[in-house]
């Protein structure tokens, strides 16, 4: 029994009222306009007003306009005919497929009890040696690419989701360009990976508030498949256009902002979505890769801030090359050690140079005399920028470990290097050149 | 007590206002109910006749004209034997029991009991039937793991009453009567091995709250050593996102030297609560020989668990320490993060419509972190005897910026300041504790002079460091340069720490003043050094000797070796040739 309501008292932003019996919070309702129709979901009760936020946003709304309560919360499809189509941020095909009804699941369930989650302990080989060396991938991890707008963080998503071996890739595109919603879909038909996979694209130019359900509907799905034994990798791209989303409607709702107009929930709303990340014992997983753009290329803005707190690390990208500073992957302790004895050792001590190289490179740019030592710094950083950081090195980790100590061994004497002795003897190039 | 009805009369993400009837408390538990689903949900304003209710679950589904049932009862958890090993919610719900019956999610709407109500403890009397007792009495004891559990009359009963009876040695369930005791207007209470009491009320069944003097060793050089921590004290880690927080609360509750750990994972992420959970269960704690998740609670409330569960969360933590200390034991809590918890009160204060502070930060943001730490404390028992509470909280301010509501008001009320430093993290300096803004309030088993001779190094080298990087290497004199070294030296062979080494990870209080020792010898030394690349490579090696050391175990003969090698370095290079 569905229930019709033709009188709308209010219009702001994106939210309208009507009055309403018997609805229940976060139900559904669609609404007719001469647009079309477009759903809305409660997001507010107060006696018998009713708050709902239209996802096609509210231009050309009328007060008469029809109201339709659908009696559920927002749902999607759940099958394997899901592979290889695309859908919008309500859900709905936007391919030339047929509609997809069978099967409806709800979205935004409840979180995973931590007494069964299990220790993350299978790394995602990426072939970047500043991921697979400094900050390993791993199985069930989340962690955003930070990064200004204008780097080709589409692009490493992309080359990260053919690389690794997963069964299945579902992308949320939230504000996402047409033309990298195109470059998506073809790299990966070209890479062969589009019949395991599944779009939701919402796209800049979508009403804003439709990317808003774009990160529930690809987490719902690919929850599914991981517990169907599915290993799932979920990209999401852009979550801070998430986020701003997020914003319009709290300032709609005359929420008193926390940080820059941002709601004071902006935290526990990513984490629902992020934590959403899990390996399942005994079944699949879902590994959740994203990007947050970062305004004003600040760290500190609320989404980069936020999104850093929940995320299980964070690749930065800058200039073409993923950071090492600022770059991290907190599981990486959980499967460096099981590559070979010398990852971690390398790993920090190439770091550590490279930081005392950066304060020479400093120094060198305001002209002091550079010492031997300088020399041998700013000799290694280089090697290490050219051979180790650029993206277009494509090696495997155990070629990249060997490349860290002949740098070494081309700049500095084994002392020099703060490595453990015992290493030392084993790994140091013999004929160092 | 009659339980008094309502009604749902609006609902705003997870709070609801409820018309009611009859009389209702601040801070009473009520249930909403949704169909099956029983919503556990907790008055926090009361304004006519409408109660404002904080919904411990996801709203999803509820509607205007829902029932309410109140419980005339505060949050309240269950205290008893059990507690130590449980992984619970913020609301004390066992996550573990909860997975054996509904699998990988939580169900909404589930509530079980935090005790095994089934389970039979050996209970030995040491009361006796005429004995006057009050609140937070003690009845007898069982054994609980490693402790004497001891069993109390109930904290909140107030004046004296006499003993009537009280069971034989023999094995009871919680749930059993084992005691009654009658006062002088002839009421009567039948007491169990369990009770309630009301997480937001401190436990105060104490004689005197003491002054926290004695160290807590958590093995972390740099803490211990540096910014120490007291039993009964409190203290803070505030720090950016990756800085550390967690990895150095994680090792501190693997080799703190407490009686019991309790983790309250308020707010982060889940992943991070689960290495502890299935680690603990392996790791066997030195000091007891038996598994350290018998000495630990976990209290689980992690970020996309309900919001409201996470601001009950720290309560339920700092009350189950509490309880322990009533027991005379040494209990540390560590919260991560607090200010997960202080957003929490700001998404509801939102909901309530309050006037702001900073940051929309409620103004009794202040007070509210001042109580919370308060409930920390060296106290002398009724019986004489001591027990502790300290309380280690994490803090993540927004942007990294200690200038913030949340990190401002905790530097107010701690005895301690672990700030850690986004440059020292990025530049694996680790454990990321600024060794020069970091402050403690409390005395470290190390003598103080000694702790700031070695300061005033880290000082000085900080100074030659900076001028270094406008006058250059070359404009630096050779004396200058060596300080610095010095000062390099410290930081890298005593500050800096591998958490993830088996030996390094874990310094004994006996091993830091030997090395402390050796290290300051070092900083105080003249050695013979002309040339500035003479005395980099000199410290090069000092530094490699003294590292490799770090890693072998006191009582591994390569340890002993080590420091001969070190001791001839020293002496090939020490000013007056007599070595040290
Ligand atoms: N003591 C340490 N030793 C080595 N690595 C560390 C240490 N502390 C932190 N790290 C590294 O930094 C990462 C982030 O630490 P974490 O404690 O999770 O940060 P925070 O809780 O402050 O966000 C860890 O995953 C680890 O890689
Ligand atoms: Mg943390």
């Amino acid at each position: 029994m569905q229930k019709v309501y033709n009188k709308i008292l209010s219009v702001t932003g994106n939210v309208i009222t009507v009055k309403a019996a018997d609805v229940a919070y976060e139900e559904l309702a669609e609404i007719t306009t001469f647009r079309g129709k477009s759903l809305a979901q409660v997001i507010k009760l107060e006696n018998d007003i009713v708050s709902l936020q239209v996802f096609a946003g509210s231009q050309g709304i009328s007060t008469n306009d029809e109201v339709r309560f659908l009696g559920n919360p927002m749902r999607v499809t759940f099958s394997d005919n899901m592979l290889g189509r695309i859908f919008n941020g309500s859900g709905i095909p936007r391919d030339k497929g047929p509609a997809l009804t069978e099967n409806m699941i709800e979205i935004a369930g409840p979180s995973v009890n931590p007494a069964k989650r299990i220790i993350p302990k299978n790394m995602i080989r990426t072939n970047i040696p500043m991921i697979d060396v400094f900050n390993s991938l791993v199985v069930s991890q989340k962690l955003p690419i930070f990064s200004v707008s204008g780097e080709p963080y589409n692009e490493l998503l992309a080359r990260i989701a053919l690389q690794a071996e997963v069964d299945m890739i579902v992308l949320g595109g939230i504000g996402l360009k047409y033309d990298q919603y195109m470059y998506f879909k073809n790299t990966l038909e070209e890479g062969g990976a589009l019949s395991r996979s599944v779009f939701f694209v919402h796209t800049a130019s979508d009403p804003i508030v439709e990317g808003l359900m774009v990160p529930d509907l690809c987490l719902a799905v690919a929850e599914k498949f991981a517990l169907k034994g599915k290993n799932v990798l979920v990209l999401l791209t852009d979550m801070t256009n998430f986020a701003d989303a997020l914003k319009e409607i709290a300032i709609t709702m005359e929420q008193v902002p926390s940080n820059r107009g941002y709601p004071g929930d902006l935290y526990s709303q990513l984490a629902a979505r992020y934590e959403k990340a899990v390996d399942f014992e005994g079944a699949g997983s879902v590994t959740v890769l994203a990007v947050t753009t970062m305004p004003g290329d600040d760290v500190t803005h609320p989404v980069p801030d936020n999104t850093g707190y929940i995320t299980e690390g964070q690749f930065y990208l800058r200039n073409g090359r993923i950071e090492p500073f600022g770059s991290l992957s907190r599981l990486k302790q959980q499967v460096n050690d099981k590559t070979r004895e010398d990852h971690r050792a390398i790993m920090d001590g190439l770091i550590q140079l490279y930081a005392q190289y950066i304060e020479t490179e400093e120094k060198r740019a305001m002209g002091f005399r550079m010492s031997d030592w300088d020399g041998k710094l700013l000799k290694y950083g280089n090697l290490f920028e050219s051979n180790m950081m650029d993206l277009s090195v494509n090696i495997a980790l155990e070629d990249a470990l060997d490349r860290g100590w002949k740098i070494l061994a081309e700049c500095f004497t084994p002392e020099e290097t703060r490595m453990k002795t015992d290493l030392i003897n084993k790994f140091w190039p013999k004929e160092a050149a | 007590m009659k339980q008094s009805k309502g009604t749902i009369v609006g609902i705003n993400g997870n709070m609801i206002s409820v018309a009611f009837e009859g009389n209702i408390i601040q801070n009473e538990v009520g249930y909403a109910i949704s169909g099956e689903d029983r919503l556990k949900s907790e008055v926090i304003k009361i304004q006519g006749n409408i109660a404002y209710m904080q919904v411990f679950e996801i709203t999803k589904g509820l509607k205007v004209g829902d029932e309410v049932e109140f419980t005339g009862e505060m949050l309240s958890v269950q205290l008893g034997p059990g507690i130590l090993g449980m992984v619970y919610d913020g609301l004390q719900n066992p996550l573990n029991e909860l997975a054996k019956m509904h699998g990988f999610f939580l169900k909404r709407g589930v509530i079980l009991d935090a005790l095994d109500f089934e389970k039979e403890w050996e209970f030995t009397p040491t009361a006796k039937t005429g004995d006057t007792v009050t609140g937070g009495s003690v009845l007898g004891h069982v054994k609980e793991g490693i402790f004497e559990h001891k069993i109390f009359v109930p904290f909140d009963i107030r004046g004296n009453y006499s003993l009537k009876s009280i069971v034989k040695k023999d094995k009871y369930k919680v749930v059993e009567t084992l005691a009654t005791i009658e006062n002088e207007k002839g009421i009567k209470h039948d007491l169990m091995m369990y009770f309630e009491w009301p997480v937001k009320i401190p436990i105060t069944n104490y004689r005197d709250k003491l002054v926290p003097r004695e160290p807590l060793t958590t093995q972390t050089r740099i803490i211990d050593t540096f910014f120490p921590v007291a039993k009964g004290g409190t203290y803070c880690i505030p720090g950016p996102f990756g800085a550390g927080k967690t990895v150095l609360q994680q090792v501190t509750s693997r080799f703190a030297e407490a009686d019991i750990v309790i983790i309250a994972a308020c707010g982060e992420r889940a992943g991070e609560v689960v290495e502890t959970l299935r680690e603990f269960p392996e790791i066997t704690d030195p000091r007891t020989g038996k598994p350290l998740m018998e000495r630990t609670i976990i209290i689980c409330n992690t970020s996309s668990m309900p919001v409201a569960a996470r601001e009950a969360s720290v309560y339920t933590a700092a009350t189950l320490g509490e309880y322990y200390r009533q027991m005379g034991l040494n209990v540390l809590l560590l919260a991560d993060s607090t200010s997960r918890w202080a957003q929490a009160m700001r998404e509801l204060s939102g909901r309530l419509e309050e006037i702001p502070g900073e940051e929309a930060f409620p103004a009794y943001l202040g007070s509210r972190i001042a109580q919370f730490y308060e409930r920390a404390g060296l106290v002398e028992l009724n019986d004489g005897s001591r027990g502790s509470l300290t309380i280690g909280g994490t803090v993540s301010p927004a942007g990294g910026n200690f200038e913030e509501p949340v990190t401002q008001s905790t530097l107010k009320v701690v005895g301690a300041f672990h700030g850690l430093s986004r440059d020292r993290s990025n530049a694996r300096r680790y454990p990321a504790i600024h060794p020069l803004e970091s402050w403690s309030k409390y005395k470290s088993f190390i003598p103080q002079n000694m702790i700031d001779e070695a300061r005033k190094i880290l000082f000085k080298g900080n100074e030659v460091h900076q001028m270094m990087l406008v006058v250059g290497e070359e404009g630096t004199s050779v004396e200058d340069y060596i300080i610095y070294l010095k000062s390099e030296f410290l930081d890298n062979v005593y500050l800096q720490q591998n958490s993830f080494d088996a030996v390094d990870g874990a310094t004994s209080p006996e091993r830091q003043n030997l090395v402390f020792q050796k290290v300051l010898n070092v900083l105080k030394e003249e050695f013979k050094l002309k040339e500035k690349d003479e005395a980099r490579s000199f410290f090069n090696k000092l530094r490699q000797l003294f590292i490799d050391w770090n890693y072998f175990d006191m009582k591994d003969d390569k340890f002993n070796e080590q420091e001969a090698l070190i001791n001839q370095l020293i002496e090939e290079y020490s000013g007056d040739a007599k070595g040290l």
